[in-house]
């Protein structure tokens, strides 16, 4: 069994691959429930641009979003040069640039999975919280967010899901840098380009697959338990 | 309390037109399915914004198209007990009682929740989840969850039209003692002439989006009344009464009222056992002196409140207050004239045992098996 201890390296590998998808998916959330909400309550001219847009990531090649986020993000595009300028943050050849890169290639997940659970909210709830005295924002607060939880969880499991297999678009974005940007998928490829990777591969995968398999059984659990607190199951 | 309405408001090719006042501790909107009774009370709660008009409670304006007043539907006050309970399935019975007193206005509370939970009898499902409640039971913690808001004005959209017979009568007591005993006005939405019947002080009558007739309960109901002609023969009252022996030679029951005693074919029960004796109209008999060696088994001292005849018809509706009991009874307009039946004279009201048919068989409440209340309901 001593094949399957993982050395420091792969260690910091996965470590940062976790970092990078939860930072995606917490920074993400805030977005995604603002955009769900506005796609699936609000009508407005450029609501299907708006779709198309958010819905981009998932249609085209990963590297071409990858190449997109260098062009308008990297230290000289419009918006990365900006927020270099002004605040300081960087995301060209950083973690935070994975992140970045994982939670645009998650967010059309994020916010179909919360947009459909808006949906199937009954609005007369949220008429008759109006009637009790509830203003919009705490209507939402009070009533719409206890309801659609368990879509946002699901949403976030998704995307924490989709943030550890991202590659295509992480790669191209911010390189393949060992400690820095070099998530688990770009290790395992790295180790698949290398003679004798083979073993290193094999126990990445199997990490992958564990981490992946815990959170899918976490949110099932916490779905399960909130549904049956709501007797709906 | 006065409520002040003159709107319009156009939804597709049906359009809303309809202004009145009224000062009724319980105003029923009443009209049949589609005849914009909802939509008028959307209006009032501010969920729906008319096209035109103005609406006022207490002179205090809720919505004022020509002066671009609107009040949110948050700030207005207005309880809202909608047909379908709408109790948040995330809250437990007492979060919903609680939610609904959450957002008043401290200054503005006068509502006892603990007294509202008593008047309702929804203690023992406090701890209780909504989804794990029966239809009465959700619309007993509704009309709660209004009434914890310590709203200025309630408005009921047909609460009791998903229920079944026997859960509509568990819940017209609870309606009954609001109006009442709670001092609050209430709308109530109604397309069934006996929940009208026995619930409003005031009607306002709505047919395809227009006021037909609007005033006090009693002549507006019976103008109603006059124009249902399919559903006069099912016109009545209900009795409420406390089974009180047996009459086992002659296989009958004897029930107290408030009004006195009354004799029906026999109901398998405990005495003490409560009871509701549904009443028809055209079943009461009225007779000026006390009828003797008669063979109907029930007469019983009343007086009369109104008489209400359409000109035309050969009917008249009689409304009495026996003793308490409220009852009515259909005779023919020239008897109101020869017995110059007047609101004030002193009546016998004359009802056969039998006329307690089996259909009109009083039930133990709550019970399934009660005899029907809402003869009127089409749904």
């Amino acid at each position: 069994m001593e094949w399957l201890r993982l050395s420091p390296d792969e260690w910091t590998a996965v470590h940062l691959s976790i970092r990078v998808s939860t930072w995606a998916t917490l920074v993400s959330l805030p977005f995604g429930l603002a955009v769900a909400w506005v796609l699936a309550r609000r009508d407005f001219p450029g609501k299907a641009v708006l779709n198309g847009l958010v819905h981009l990531p998932l249609i085209l090649p990963p590297v071409v979003t990858g190449y997109i986020l260098l062009l308008t993000m990297g230290r000289r595009g419009p918006v990365g040069g900006f927020l270099d300028e002004h605040f300081g943050i960087v995301f060209a050849f950083r973690w935070t640039g994975a992140a970045l890169a994982c939670g645009i290639m998650a967010f059309p997940l994020l916010v179909r999975a919360i947009r459909l659970s808006i949906e199937a909210v009954d609005r007369r709830l949220e008429a008759a919280a109006g009637t009790l005295g509830a203003s919009p924002p705490l209507v939402f607060l009070t009533v719409t967010l206890p309801l659609i939880l368990p879509g946002v969880i699901a949403g976030m499991i998704l995307t924490f899901a989709k943030a550890m297999g991202e590659f295509g678009a992480t790669i191209t974005f911010v390189s393949n840098i060992p400690g820095e940007t070099q998530t688990l998928p770009s290790a395992i490829y790295t180790f698949t380009q290398v003679p004798g990777g083979g073993a290193g591969a094999l126990r990445l995968t199997l990490v992958s697959i564990a981490i992946a398999m815990t959170a899918l059984i976490a949110s099932e659990m916490l779905a399960r338990r909130i549904s049956r607190s709501m007797d709906l199951a | 309390m006065t409520l002040a309405v003159d709107v319009r408001h156009r939804l597709g090719a049906f359009t809303l037109e309809a202004a009145f006042e009224s000062a009724g501790r319980l105003t029923a909107l009443f009209g049949h399915s589609g005849s914009g009774k909802t939509t008028l009370v959307n209006l009032i709660a501010g969920l729906q914004r008319p096209d035109a008009g103005r609406i006022a409670i207490d002179g205090r304006t809720l919505v004022d198209t020509a002066a671009r007043r609107f009040v949110p539907v948050h700030r207005r006050r207005v309880g809202y007990v909608f047909q379908d309970a709408r109790l948040f399935p995330h809250l437990t019975v007492r979060q919903n009682l609680a939610y609904g007193r959450l957002f008043a206005p401290r200054a503005e509370r006068w509502a006892d929740v603990p007294r509202i939970v008593e008047l309702l009898g929804i203690g023992p499902l406090l701890d209780r989840r909504p989804g794990r409640l029966s239809g009465g039971e959700k619309q007993r913690v509704a009309i709660a969850r209004a009434l914890a808001a310590s709203p200025r004005l309630m408005l009921m959209d047909e609460p009791l039209a998903s229920l079944d017979e026997p859960r509509k009568a568990e819940i017209l007591p609870y309606i009954e003692r609001l109006r009442d005993d709670a001092g609050i006005p209430i709308v109530y939405v109604s397309h069934a002439i006996a929940e009208v019947a026995r619930l409003a002080t005031d009607v306002v009558v709505l047919a395809a989006g227009r006021l037909v007739a609007s005033g006090a309960a009693a002549p507006v109901f019976a103008r109603l009344d006059l124009a249902a002609p399919e559903e006069r023969d099912e016109t009545a009252t209900l009795v409420e009464a406390v089974l009180e022996s047996q009459d086992e030679p002659f296989a009958l029951s004897v029930l107290r009222s408030a009004g006195g005693l009354w004799r029906v074919p026999r109901i398998d029960a405990p005495p003490g056992t409560p009871m509701r004796a549904r009443l028809r109209a055209r079943d009461v008999m009225l007779a000026l002196d006390r009828p003797e060696r008669i063979s109907a088994l029930n007469v019983l001292p009343a007086v009369v409140r109104w008489v209400v005849a359409a000109p035309e018809a050969a009917d008249a509706l009689v409304g009495l207050d026996a003793g308490g009991d409220s009852l009515l009874a259909r005779v023919t307009r020239q008897t109101v004239v020869s017995l110059s039946l007047a609101p004030g004279t002193p009546v016998w009201a004359v009802v056969k045992a039998v006329s307690f048919d089996r259909a009109n068989l009083p039930g133990r409440i709550p019970a399934p098996g009660l005899a029907p209340t809402g003869s009127g309901t089409r749904s």
